[in-house]
């Protein structure tokens, strides 16, 4: 085992300046991850030529894999920084900020299209109110295991960085909101308002934008059953179709 | 004028959201504040569970019950009337985030279901898989959303508190903020202001707690003239895997799952935990505490843990580490329930803890005491809900929620207690605080803009200063330090001559603090000048932690200082001293009636509580000639008035 990590970071001033890449090498420590690394960089902001530099700026919060803040592509692949066990990984490490994404500096993204993504979905539920109205529902084990798997969802972005339809510019929602719409609409009253997701999802940038390559689901750190989501929400999408053109 | 007020909540965490969802159907405008999107904040690594006395299982539990195993397990400490008012609301609150739409676990008659955690012998914990705060906090943010989309709450992300905005009679008009990506630096009006900005765990640099957690929102309050409240009670989690970069909780559902706490009997036992038979196990909360076994509150979790790894020398491989094993279950059982707080342990250590007993140690997990807050007491003895003195601090206009603020758990925490106490305080306050709000005799608005540029300026001049920081250290290795000196002294077991060099320490690192470097000094989402700025902070709030440990001579809860334990006696029992404590207040206190160590402890015990069983109020002096400020310590009373404080016995 060497006694050194080299580190390859994409890294870039502001929003409008171009990227560059630089290198670090920092002593080996057993048991590291991306996250720890990226801290001793910090301690000694230094890089592979020995030039004083500003330490690399990245987003974090959790540092264990349930807030969705590091996201970042590392080797290639997107993921959190802080599972990224550096034992596991090839070196030297190459860190990328997520490509779907305005960069805002270095390793840091704007991920806001996502929540405003849920917007579009309306990815709540509607009550009447926040007073005591008793229990609500009871609710199936199994049903319940489905939606608790939807709802570990943290909006991390990895499932939009590997999708192909997923472009910094384009409208496409993502594997992430049309799965809470699967959520929401199986929820027992945020179901009254479905039909009003399913329009969300028929228009452009809906569900009919999914290219069915299913890469997001392998890149889904929570190994939430994401095409399943949009197989299903397909359904729903075109049983509304029909049920509008009985209507009509 | 009451279009134009509004109320500034700095904070997305489960108490921030609680209150701006609370506010915002109640009618009133909020402007949500937080350094990150509100989805990622700390509430997240919550995981066990969120208690109230449903009785779900028929085993007679009651909002009462609930309330004395919470003031018991805080050690008396925490403020009665709060916490009963707290405990039966848990039950609503519960079935409210149900309604919300978290995906409770379920009974196979498709009710909630609960389960057991430290510090109750009853089923109380309504949990969702291990991630219930993630779980919770995601209904909240989809509410808040909801009214973000109908335009009643305004989100600001990405921008730090940085201080409130004090009129000239000192009343909170508003808030300083930096927007942490153009690094400019602005005042909000507000007519109040609630930080809900969670605990200070990173003054101890790597615990449970997550990267924002510096606790300088509320330590520039406490800097600004706000009172601080028993900051030397810092609960330690006796369940954390160990990390470089942070140490992850290992939830205690765990142990409400059945996970058994154990050591090889022999020191240094070199044999994987699977060739160690079962009579060579010792399974020492189990045997030291055959009623609660090993679902002991935390105190008493982790100063056992310390005990036999350090004075027994039984830590597993010779360290600081014990078994917490849950391999008597199926994996089946284990992925259903536990489920995500297993795969983070198998994702950090690559050790599947469904086959081998997982390697835990105790590490600091969350700070009892916090901001100092009022409330109203009403004549049952639980809150009056309408009061604008609830959560209020010592600065008009300046409120606190959740881990923020400090009257709720006392010396020491329930676990599952604080998403309750989080979720609860954010809907309790919200209409006192509107009450304050539609009363003012005057609104932010009115106030002179001078009052808000003044200070802005004073932050702006701050950070300028901060930016031409050129000295020799480090910041964030000096964090480092400061990290581990807490560590090191400030931690499970409390020593005076060692915390008195702890803050000879601190004032060390305050004095390096002015000769570090600002290591980048442009203006575009630089975090830099942010840390050194909390960096401060953590220096003064160290000092206010340390300071109160030194100070409280006894043992109580989380502060354990072993020359001042009272040492009760094996075979007594916490109902003795009711029965001593009636004879005296009845005037004939009959001394022959009790066992004479009995007796002498119980005085001992009533001496102690007399001068020790109150609030540690820290405020902020300026130095003089020169030194620099610091904490002067105070007590105050406690309402102690629904249940009589006596000894904590868990076996």
């Amino acid at each position: 085992m060497s006694d050194t990590v080299t580190f390859k970071i994409k890294r870039q001033n502001t929003a409008e300046s171009s990227p560059y890449w630089e290198n670090f090498v920092i002593p080996y420590i057993p048991n590291s991850n991306v996250i720890s690394c990226l801290m001793d960089i910090q301690t000694k902001p230094e890089n592979s030529k020995g030039e004083k530099v500003t330490p690399v700026v990245w987003e974090s919060n959790c540092l264990e894999e349930v807030c969705g803040s590091c996201t970042m592509v590392i080797n290639g692949k997107v993921h959190q920084a802080c599972s990224a066990l550096i034992d596991k990984l090839e070196k030297p490490i190459t860190l990328e900020p997520m490509s779907k994404f305005p960069v805002i500096r270095d390793l840091i993204v704007d991920r806001s299209r996502m929540f405003e993504a849920l917007k579009k979905v309306q990815a709540w539920v509607t009550a009447d109110g926040y007073h005591d109205l008793g229990p609500g529902d009871r609710e199936s084990q199994s049903i319940q295991e489905v939606a608790y798997k939807l709802s570990e969802c943290m909006t991390c972005g990895c499932c939009v960085e590997a999708c192909p339809q997923y472009g910094i510019n384009n409208d496409f929602l993502g594997a992430a909101a049309i799965s809470q719409a699967r959520l929401f609409n199986m929820h027992h009253t945020a179901r009254n308002t479905a039909d009003e997701r399913l329009d969300t999802l028929m228009q452009e940038g809906g569900i009919a934008d999914c290219g069915n390559a299913q890469n997001c689901v392998e890149a889904c750190p929570k190994s939430i059953p994401l095409t399943e989501s949009i197989a299903e929400m397909g359904r729903q999408v075109s049983g509304k179709l029909w049920r509008n053109i009985f209507k009509a | 004028m009451m279009s134009s007020q509004r109320v500034i909540v700095v904070g997305g965490g489960l108490a921030g959201l609680s209150a701006t969802m609370k506010m915002a159907e109640l009618g009133m405008s909020v402007l949500l504040v937080s350094f990150l999107p509100v989805k990622r904040s700390h509430s997240v690594c919550a995981q066990g569970g969120i208690n109230g006395a449903v009785n779900i299982k028929g085993e007679g539990d009651s909002p009462d019950i609930h309330f004395y195993d919470t003031v018991k397990g805080g050690d008396f400490l925490a403020h009665q009337p709060l916490c009963k008012d707290m405990c039966h609301h848990a039950p609503y609150v519960i079935n409210l985030m149900d309604r919300l739409g978290v995906t409770f676990n379920r009974t196979p008659e498709g009710n909630l279901d609960f389960r057991r955690f430290g510090g109750t012998l009853y089923h109380r914990t309504a949990f969702a898989g291990a991630t219930t705060g993630q779980q919770l906090l995601y209904a909240l943010d989809e509410q808040v959303r909801h009214f973000e989309v109908q335009g009643i709450v305004e989100k600001m992300e990405w921008h730090e508190y940085l201080g409130a905005v004090l009129n000239d009679d000192g009343r909170c008009v508003g808030a300083v903020i930096h927007n942490l990506r153009t690094g400019e630096i602005s005042a909000l009006k507000g007519d109040a202001v609630i930080l809900a900005t969670g605990g200070p765990g990173l003054v101890y640099g790597r615990t449970t707690n997550s990267m924002v957690c510096t606790g300088t929102a509320t330590t520039s309050a406490y800097l600004q003239g706000a009172k601080y409240a028993n900051g030397e009670f810092i609960q330690i989690h006796p369940s954390a895997i160990p990390g470089r970069d942070k140490l992850r909780l290992m939830s205690e559902s765990a142990r409400g799952e059945g996970g058994r706490i154990w050591v090889p009997r022999k020191a240094g036992d070199s044999r994987t935990p699977r060739d160690i038979p079962e009579n060579e196990r010792f399974y020492f909360l189990e045997e030291k505490y055959p009623l609660f076994g090993n679902l002991v509150p935390r105190d008493v979790g982790a100063r056992e843990i310390y005990d036999i790894c350090v004075n027994d020398g039984l830590g597993v491989h010779g360290e600081m580490k014990v078994y917490l094993d849950l391999t008597h279950h199926t994996p089946e059982f284990l992925d259903r329930r536990l489920g995500g707080i297993l795969e983070i342990y198998e994702k950090f250590t690559g050790v599947d803890p469904r086959v081998e007993p997982m390697e835990i140690f105790p590490a600091v997990h969350y700070s009892m005491g916090g901001i100092w807050t009022d409330y109203t007491r009403s004549a049952e003895g639980l809150i009056d809900h309408q009061s604008p003195k609830n959560q209020m601090t010592s600065i008009t206009g300046l409120y606190a929620a959740g881990e923020a603020d400090y009257q709720y758990h006392g010396g020491n925490r329930l676990g599952a207690n604080s998403l309750l106490s989080c979720i609860y305080t954010g809907l309790m306050m919200s209409p006192g605080v509107i009450n304050y709000v539609k009363n003012l005799p005057e609104t932010a608005e009115d106030h002179p803009e001078s009052v808000f540029n003044d200070a802005t300026r004073q932050w702006q001049e701050r950070f300028s200063t901060i930016k031409e920081m050129n000295g020799k250290e480090n910041p964030y290795a000096l964090h480092r330090e400061l990290a581990e000196q807490m560590i090191s002294n400030v931690l499970i077991v409390r020593e005076n001559s060692k915390l008195e060099a702890t803050l000879d320490k601190i004032n060390e690192f305050e004095s390096r603090w002015k000769n570090i470097t600002c290591l980048d000094t442009t203006d575009w989402s630089n975090p830099v000048p942010s840390f050194i700025n909390q960096l401060w902070n953590m220096i003064q709030l160290s000092k206010v932690i340390t300071k109160g440990a030194v100070m409280r001579d006894e043992f109580r809860g989380s502060h354990y200082k072993p020359e001042f334990d009272l040492k009760q006696p094996d075979d007594f029992q916490p109902e003795t001293y009711l029965e001593f404590e009636k004879q005296k207040a009845d005037g004939n206190l009959n001394e022959s009636a009790f066992n004479e160590q009995h007796l002498a402890y119980m005085k001992r015990f009533a001496e102690n509580n007399e001068k020790w069983l109150k609030t540690t109020i820290a405020e902020y002096k300026n130095g003089t000639s020169g030194s620099e400020g610091g904490p002067e310590i105070s007590y105050e009373d406690v309402d102690t008035s629904l249940i009589t404080p006596r000894p904590r016995k868990y076996n």
